[in-house]
């Protein structure tokens, strides 16, 4: 029964997957709104030549600082990993 | 395990260089391809190269792990300090108060293509060092910490 269910929703997946280009043409992406303001106020407003430097750090900063903070996580969590096995508690 | 003469000489000459691009790419993130990310991780490979080429004993000594815990703590430290700065000058969180201020970076951009100038960008440069040095302490002690989980095995 499980297996049924698997193979229905995965097919399900897949036809929609290959609906998407009957409703999208290729290189028309659906919301493109955003991309236009950055690309006409990206220097004056940010003052940046690399817009999407500008939108990494400026624009989407906070998203930025999560993505920091997941690296800083990591790094501490690999320490405690190995700091727990010998020979990796010295400096 | 340690490397030949060959490979030790070639890493030597090889760091700097590898030591210099990768800043390079951290302190143009605002104008060129890359950024904090991708530079840190060019830096990071530097230690790298040092691990792959000498033994466990000298890598402990030219890679110290408490220097490389201090510059991951400090990237992150200066990175969420520039979001609050600007809220110290009344703006919003990560608002870049810096550019088209005149101050640090604050130099105006000329719109339409261009080379671009250094003194741009107001705290994009900043963030960019901030996660740059941020990565390069975080890859190079994951490198440490693992190279002295198999140190008991080649020893």
């Amino acid at each position: 029964m499980k297996k049924i269910l698997t193979a229905i929703i995965f097919l399900v997946l897949v036809a929609g997957l290959c609906a998407i280009p009957a409703f999208l043409a290729f290189g028309e992406p659906a919301g493109s709104d955003m991309d236009q303001y950055f690309i006409a106020h990206g220097q004056s407003e940010a003052a940046a030549n690399n817009i999407v430097t500008s939108i990494v750090f400026d624009y989407r900063g906070f998203d930025t600082l999560g993505e920091s903070v997941v690296l800083f996580t990591a790094v501490v969590g690999v320490g405690l990993m190995f700091r727990s096995m010998k020979g990796g508690n010295e400096e | 395990m340690r490397m030949s003469k060959i490979v030790r000489t070639g890493a030597n000459l090889l760091y700097p260089f590898i030591l210099i691009f990768g800043l390079y790419v951290i302190m143009h993130g605002h104008l060129t391809p890359g950024g904090g990310f991708q530079g840190g991780a060019v830096v990071a490979t530097a230690a790298a190269l040092v691990i792959v080429a000498y033994s466990y004993d000298e890598v402990a000594g030219m890679l110290k792990k408490t220097a490389m815990k201090a510059r991951e703590s400090i990237g992150l430290l200066l990175f969420i300090g520039a979001g609050i700065a600007a809220l110290v000058v009344g703006a919003p969180f990560f608002y870049n108060f810096l550019a088209n201020s005149g101050l640090l970076f604050g130099m105006p951009v000329i719109p339409g293509p261009n080379p671009g100038d250094l003194n741009t960008a107001g705290v994009i440069p900043i963030m960019n060092i901030a996660v740059g040095i941020e990565v390069w302490g975080g890859l190079a002690i994951i490198l440490l910490y693992m190279l002295s989980g198999i140190r008991k095995e080649e020893s």
